[in-house]
Parts: C-alpha cells; structure tokens; sequence
C-alpha cells in the first residue's frame, strides 16, 4: 500500500464530515444530493482502503453495490426535484416542509 | 516517500478541495458540480493507486461520467441561478449539526492512529476485472441480480415522477 | 319448638306468580315499547294475585291439618349463597305467623288490584302508565311475599330491600312532577337509614352466633342456637357511659335496638317516619296497599319473628314499647289538624302502627299480629274510600272544600262509615275494637317494662284522639255545608262497581273481622281467640308468664277505653257537625299550639336543616367539587392529559418541523451515538 491505512481512513473521514456539514448547511436540493454523493464516495473510498488492507475482494463489489445504489437514489431524487419544482417553482427545501405538525 | 504516496497525498488533496468547493459554492451550482467531478476523479485516482483499478474505472465511468452529468441535466433543465432563499429558519439546528460532524470527525481521527495493522499481501490479479468480476458472479450473485431490480425500480420511478402528467 | 317442617311445594308459587306477571309487563314495555290492552294487563296482574291468593289459602289449610305442634310447611329452592360452612338459602317456609301475612298480602293485595283497574283507568297522562303500574304492583307483591316468606335474614332482607324499591317507584308513579319524584327519593332514602340499622344488627347477630360456632341466617337455627349467645354482653365505648346500664350491655339489646332502626325505618315510627306523609304523592291504591296494609307492617313482622330476642332484651323491649307508644300519640296529634284526606289517614297509619310496636315491645306479639290484619283491613278500606272520594271530587284532597258529600256519593259514605267505625274501635261492631283491646291489655301487664301504665294510659288517649280525627274526617267531608263549587258538585258521582266492590268486601272485614280473635272476655265462648291461639307456637318462646286477669277486669278496662273514644267522636260530631264555626275559632284561640300541629312539630324542617342540608352542602361542595372534579377528574384523568398535551404541543411537535435538514441532525446525532457506544 502506498500510504498507511490510517490516511486512507482519514481522508475518508474528512470528506465524509464535509459532505454530511454540506447536507446539512445548504438550502439548495440539488446541492444536498451533491453532498450526499460526496458522503457516499467517502465510504467507498473507506470500503476500498479495507479491502485494501486485508487482501479481500469482497470491499470492491460492496462498492459496486454502493455505486449502483447511489446512481438509482439520483436519478429518484432527482426525479423529485423536478417534480418539486414544477409544482413550487423553488428548489429551497425549507420549502417543502408540508409535513409538519 | 515513494511516487505512489506522493500521488496519493496530491490527489487527497484535490478531492478535499473539489469537496469544499461544491458545498462552499454558494452562487454557481454548475461550478459546484463541477468541484464534484473533480473530487470523483481524484478519488479514482486512489483507488488505483489502491489497487482497485476495476472500482477505479468504474467510479470515473459512472460516477463523474454518469451521475454528476445528470446532475448537470437537472441544473440546467431547471434554470437555476444561484440561491436567492428567503430567511434561514433552522440556524440552530444546522450549527449544531454541523458542531456535531467536526467533533465527530475530530474523535474519529484522534482515534485512528494505531488502529490498524501491517496490511496483507493482496493476491494474484487483485482489483482487477478479473478477480472482482469472478467474485461477483459466483459468490455475490445474488447481490448482482437484486441491484438490477433496483435500478428497473429506479428507472421506472424517474420516469413516473418526471412525466407532466399521467394519462 | 318444632319439629321437622313438611315439604309443600306449592309455596314457591305464591310469590313466583306475581313476579313471573311482573316480569312479563316489564320485559314487554322495555322491548316493545308499547302497552298491552288494558283487559290483558288486568287478566294478567289481577290474575296473577288471585291466584296467589288461592294458594296461600290451599296452604294454610294444609297447614291447618297439621298437629299444632308440627305446623311449618317448607320449601326450598336452592342455595342462593354458600361459603364456607355459611348458606343462606334461597327458601320458604310457612308458620302460622308467615301463613297469616301471607294471607293479608296476597287477599287484600287481591282486593286493592281489583279497585286499581277503575281507579287508574283514568290514567290518560301516558298509555304505558296502566301497565306500568300493575307491572310495579306486581312486583311489590313479590317483594312483599318474599319478605314474610323467607325462610333466614338474608332472604328476608331481599324482600325488604324489594319493597323499598317499589315503594319508590309507586311514590314517585306520576315521576314528570318533580314533587312526587322528591317524594319518592325522601321515602327511599329514609328507609335505606333503616336498612343500615337492619343490616348492622343481622351482621352482629350473625357473628356472635358464629363465634358461638353456629353460623346461621336461618330463623328456626337461630331461634335454637340464640340461648348460647343470649347471655352474651357487649362493651360500650367510653363516650356512651351515660346511657343506663353502662358500660355492659347485652347484646341481645344491641342487636334488638338495630333491628328496631330498621323497622322504624319500614313502619315508619319516630324517628325515621317522616317519608309516609310524603309518600301520599303516589296514587291511591299505593297508599292503601304499600302504606296501610302491608309494606309498613314489615317492620312489626320483623319484631315478632326476632320475638324470642327481644324477649332477652328487656331494654330494647321496653324501647320498641316505648316508641311505639310515643309515636302513637305523636302522629295523631298532628292528625287532627290536618285538611288534606290523604295525609289524616297516613298520620293515622303511623299512630296505628305505634299500637303494633307498643304491643310487640311488651311481649304481646300475638296481639300485635292481630293489630296488623285488622289494621289492614280497615286502613285499605279507608284509603280506597278515600281514594273515590277524591276521584268523585276530580282530585281534590283537601277536605276544607268537601262536606255534604252525603247526598252524592251515598255508597261511598256508607263503606267509609264501616272503615271509620273499624278504626274507632266501637265494642262489638268493629273490628279495631278487638285488636286494640288486645294491645291496651298488653301494655296495661307488661309490668317488665318501666313506665307501662303510663304506655297504657298513652293507647287509651290516643284512641280518643283516633276516633275523634277519624270523625272529624268522616264529618267535614260527608256532613255539614257543602264548600264545594256548584260546578264540582255537579260532577261528583259514584264510582263503578269494579271500584265498589272491593270496598264492599273490606268494609265487612273492617266491622267482621275482629271476631277472628276476640278475647273471651266478650266473646264467652271457649278458644274464642283462635286467632292468638292460631299463633301461639310460633311465639311460645319462654318470655314472661302471662299475667291473666279476670274477664270482669278486661271488661271494665274496655269500657273505660271505650269512653274515651265516646268523648272523641261526640267531641268531634259537636265541632264539626253541631257547630261548625268552633274549630276555626279554637285554632284562633290557642295559635301557638295550632300552629306547631299544623306544621307537624316542623320536624321536617329541623331534619332539612340539620341533616340534609348541611349534607347535601357537603356533598357538592367537598365531595363532588373536591373530590369527583377536583381530584379524580383534574388530577387524575384530566391532569395527565393536560400535561401530555403541554408536552406534546409545547415541544415535541417541534421535532416535527417538516424541514428534512432537522430530520438530518438528528440522524447524525443519533448515528454518532451509536457508532460511539460501538467503537468505545
């Protein structure tokens, strides 16, 4: 391996962080998916390290599963903002928040 | 440190910088995913030097080639200029959140050093297509064929909630 | 002491027919919600009572034809509560004092059945009202027969429980008014005071007999196991040291004295009496049946089948003799200034009820017995008279709007001549004569019981006070000025002969009937009194040795007796027939003494100040608004749902904010505690 497994983890760990702080601190849809992506390329980039690590192949094809997952989650989510927009003109999610006590 | 390391650290550090450029990125959505396809082919980039060349093809191919492309379609069907939104009613919860995830990130990396071993000497062939592709259609092949339905019903869904109407 | 009973099972269907008629009204006018004809409804009710009537008289001749020494005829039915080694059974049994009641119930039951059907045809208010009625008649009559019937304590108060219910129910019959309804309550809940005094006594009774090892509620078991506790005493409690005989008192005496609250509370004597004037709201026939001649004997049958235990508690003994007699005088002093018809004869019946319990508390409880059939008698017979008097006088009661009645309702005058007579205890043509004879003489020897010639002299005043109210009645509204408009003149007019002829029957009851058991003082026949000697088994019971005196002394005792009542009805044919303006100029004179009669000692009054208000006060104030709303409610039921609400509302909702990026940190914060507790 060319860098101990701990950096590896780390890097990991830190776009993991910003791609949860974007989730979470960004009004914009679009821009909170794209965080979410960033997230989910952080675990695999975690799933491969591992894999790394000990030799076994299984990490990657989680991975694969991964990437399959998040395409079919964008192509929904994205599905759904443009049916977000068309019925409300915004892409804000602060407004879409109907279901509310 | 060998060329592999320093690859790797300068590749760490466009995928850290394409990430803070797409959640910074306050008034250009376009440019914002376009900060993603930097950070998606940096961290192909690793996974090959990782040893993962199959996975590493695989995420430049789908993910920056594929996934932030249609991002791109939506933005750009959409129109959208930047973000123009009215009063932010969550301030609170979002700093705490946000609080979270850094002492989170914090513990996690305080945690880290020592954890892990010498790593094991990957077997012939490893990450390649054909190691990862005998795996997949032996033992995962289950794994395999449910993801396929995943995307029948993902497709079927984008095109439901797409349509202007349903006849 | 008997031996064993005969089986006789047609004595479950004496008080089995009247609740098998009962239950057939009330389940149709519940499920159908309309009435039966009026001709089925009669077929039906009087059917039913006449036919117990019939049994009970094939019973009492088949108790008859038993040795006197044998005479008990039973039947049991079923345990109805067993536990342990204790069983109250669900049984009758039928001696000659249950065979004697049981023949009053059902025969003058029978007869006032009869006159209802006339009288309450008139009932248009609601059509279900006929049915209704009989339905309740029905019941009390099983109620009623059960009570005499019963065979131990827990089945007998069955019964009285029974007729208490139907007495409220018949009270407040015309319930829309909201008066009779309150009537109704007022002699409910006066009894249920009773009932506690009932009970108390039956749960000592029963436990002293227990700790003696017979635990029993059966009357003939206790009557034999009684000598083991007869001698038992009881400790009073520091704060009762002033009364006599303290600190020990016998338990018979406890015992007794509840008893005697609860049959005060029945046969309304002081101090629970005050619900029978207001029970004169129901209708009539009620008041003959229920309030005359049989629900407030329950107390008097109560005294003499625990015979035997107040004959070992010569204190309350000498009570029941004593509030007997008090109560006497007491109530007809209030009657003879009263105008309303009905209420002279429900203060009648509480001083006539007064002579059963003065007899009963002297030992006398053949003659007590006797007091109630005559009383019966002559009581319904006056409160059905009364009764068509009123409905010729399109209900009216009040008798200052009556007099000259003679002229338009004869027959009605003459039947209710025979009741008046039967009461005043005229020699040798009514049948109170007899009866009351009996008790005076009782009173006049029961020399165990301190002040008895004062008791005695007691009877004989309020005999002429009887008389003389009774007169002053039968005058004011017969005789004398018609103070009735033309108009309802006009319209007064006999009743039919549905109405006249059981009136017709009780009136030669009330002048015949005493012959069932004249002393042999004036009937010089041998057994003479076969009526006492018809029940002198079931009272056989050590007791005192019956003083005898000469047939002369009985004579001349009778004959001054009988002046009294002469005083009383001359008095009364002078005030209210020779010279009509004096009774108004009497009151005028002595105001004071008019005033505290006519408004009956105000005891009613001091009652509602004393007790129901300030209960009544209580129970809204502490117990409804502190306790129900305030504690149970607010705190219990309402207190938790407010405060679920508050925290609900005031935070939880706001986790529910629709906004997903909230949703988010959460989720974050949750995944990192768990991912923590993993990794730690």
């Amino acid at each position: 391996m060319a860098v101990p497994l701990e950096h590896v983890i780390a890097l990991s760990g830190l776009l993991f962080a910003i791609g949860a702080a974007g989730a979470l601190a960004r009004r914009n849809l679009i821009v909170i998916l794209m965080s979410i992506e960033l997230m989910l390329n952080a675990v695999n980039l975690a799933l491969v390290g591992f894999s790394r690590q000990w030799g076994d192949v299984a990490g990657q094809i989680f991975v694969l599963m991964v990437i399959v997952v998040a395409a079919a989650e964008v192509t929904v989510g994205l599905g759904i903002v443009i049916a977000l927009f068309r019925n409300r003109e915004t892409v804000d999610v602060e407004d879409a928040s109907l279901l509310r006590w | 440190m060998s060329a592999a390391a320093v690859f790797f650290y300068a590749f760490a550090a466009l995928a850290v910088a394409g990430g803070l450029g797409m959640v910074l990125n306050v008034r250009n959505t376009v440019a914002g995913a376009m900060s993603l396809v930097l950070t998606m082919v940096a961290l192909g980039g690793v996974y090959v030097l990782l040893e993962a060349y199959l996975v590493g093809v695989l995420q430049i191919l789908v993910y920056a080639g594929a996934i932030v492309v249609l991002f791109l379609f939506v933005v750009m069907l959409l129109n959208l200029r930047g973000e123009a939104f009215g009063p932010e009613r969550q301030g609170f919860a979002k700093v705490l959140g946000v609080a979270v995830v850094a002492v989170l990130l914090a513990e996690f990396v305080w945690l880290l050093p020592g954890a892990f071993g010498a790593p094991a000497t990957p077997p012939e062939g490893f990450g390649g297509y054909r190691a990862v592709g005998l795996a997949l259609f032996t033992d995962w092949l289950l794994a395999f064929e449910v993801t396929s339905l995943l995307l029948l019903a993902a497709m079927v869904g984008a095109v439901v909630l797409a349509k202007r109407s349903i006849e | 002491m008997v031996s064993e009973p005969h089986a006789y099972d047609v004595l479950r269907w004496i008080p089995a027919l009247p609740l098998a008629a009962a239950l057939v009204h009330g389940v149709w006018l519940v499920l159908v919600r309309r009435a039966f004809s009026r001709g089925l409804v009669v077929a039906l009710s009087c059917g039913s009572v006449i036919a117990a009537f019939a049994l009970s008289c094939l019973a009492f001749v088949e108790l008859i034809q038993l040795p006197e020494s044998e005479r008990v005829l039973s039947d049991a039915l079923f345990t109805w509560i067993g536990s342990g080694n204790f069983s109250a059974e669900a049984a009758f049994r039928l001696d000659p004092l249950s065979a004697v009641m049981t023949l009053v119930v059902t025969g003058v039951g029978s007869l006032i059945h009869v006159y209802s059907i006339g009288y309450m045809d008139e009932d248009h208010r609601e059509d279900r009202g006929f049915q209704r009625f009989f339905c309740y008649l029905n019941l009390f009559t099983f109620a009623m027969l059960i009570l005499v019937l019963a065979d131990n304590l827990a089945l007998l108060f069955l019964g009285w429980e029974g007729v208490g219910l139907c007495s409220y129910l018949l009270i407040g019959f015309w319930y829309s008014d909201r008066f009779y309804a309150y009537c109704g309550s007022k002699a409910f809940i006066v009894n249920r005071i009773g009932d506690f005094g009932f009970l108390i006594g039956a749960f000592l009774l029963f436990w002293s007999l227990a700790d003696a090892g017979r635990p029993t509620v059966a009357f003939h078991e206790i009557r034999e196991a009684f000598p083991a506790i007869a001698d038992a005493t009881v400790r009073l409690p520091d704060w009762l040291a002033f009364l006599p005989g303290a600190p020990d008192w016998k338990l018979a005496t406890v015992i007794g004295l509840c008893f005697l609250l609860g049959a005060a509370g029945k046969s309304a004597q002081i101090p629970l009496y005050v619900w029978l004037p207001d029970a004169m709201a129901g209708p009539t026939p009620v008041s003959a049946l229920i309030h005359a001649a049989t629900m407030v004997t329950a107390g008097v049958y109560l005294v003499c089948r625990m015979g035997f235990l107040f004959d070992a508690a010569p204190g309350a003994a000498a009570t029941v003799a004593w509030v007997g007699g008090v109560t006497a005088l007491f109530a007809a002093t209030i009657a003879i200034v009263q105008t309303d018809i009905k209420k002279v004869l429900a203060y009648s019946t509480v001083s006539q009820l007064g002579y059963m319990f003065l007899a009963a508390g002297c030992g006398a409880y053949s003659a007590a017995t006797f007091h109630v059939v005559t009383h019966a008698f002559f009581k319904a017979l006056l409160f059905l008279g009364a009764g068509a008097v009123i409905l010729a006088m399109h209900h009216e009661q009040d008798m200052t709007r009556y007099g000259g009645l003679r002229r338009y309702i004869p027959r009605v005058h003459w039947v209710l001549l025979a009741g008046v007579v039967g009461i005043s205890a005229i020699p040798y043509v009514s049948a109170g004569f007899f009866s009351k004879d009996e008790v005076l003489l009782s009173a006049f020897l029961a020399d165990h019981i301190p002040g008895n010639r004062w008791l005695h002299a007691i009877g004989v005043v309020t005999g002429g006070l009887t008389a003389f109210y009774m007169f002053r009645l039968f005058f004011l509204t017969f005789y004398g000025a018609e103070r009735a408009s033309r108009d309802a003149l006009a319209h007064a007019h006999e009743p039919g002969a549905v109405v006249m002829a059981p009136l017709y029957v009780l009136a030669a009851l009330s002048v015949l009937g005493g012959y069932l058991g004249p002393s042999e003082a004036f009937v010089p026949v041998d057994d003479a009194n076969s009526f006492g000697n018809f029940l002198a088994p079931v009272f056989a019971h050590g007791g005192h040795a019956a003083h005898h005196v000469s047939h002369a002394t009985e004579r001349w005792m009778a004959a001054g007796a009988t002046g009294v009542v002469a005083v009383g009805i001359l008095l009364a044919l002078w005030l209210y027939v020779g010279r009509p303006e004096l009774p108004a100029r009497i009151a005028a004179s002595a105001q004071g003494a008019y005033r505290a009669l006519w408004n009956k000692y105000w005891v009613d009054e001091a009652y509602d100040a004393l007790l129901v208000r300030p209960l009544v006060a209580l129970s809204d104030a502490v117990l409804y608004r502190g306790i129900d709303a305030g504690l149970i409610d607010g705190a219990g039921v309402n207190g938790p749902a407010r405060a679920v609400r508050a925290l609900a509302a005031g935070g939880l909702k706001h986790l529910q904010s629709g906004l997903a990026q909230g949703y988010l940190v959460i989720m974050l914060v949750g995944s990192a505690l768990v991912v923590g507790w993993l990794v730690g």
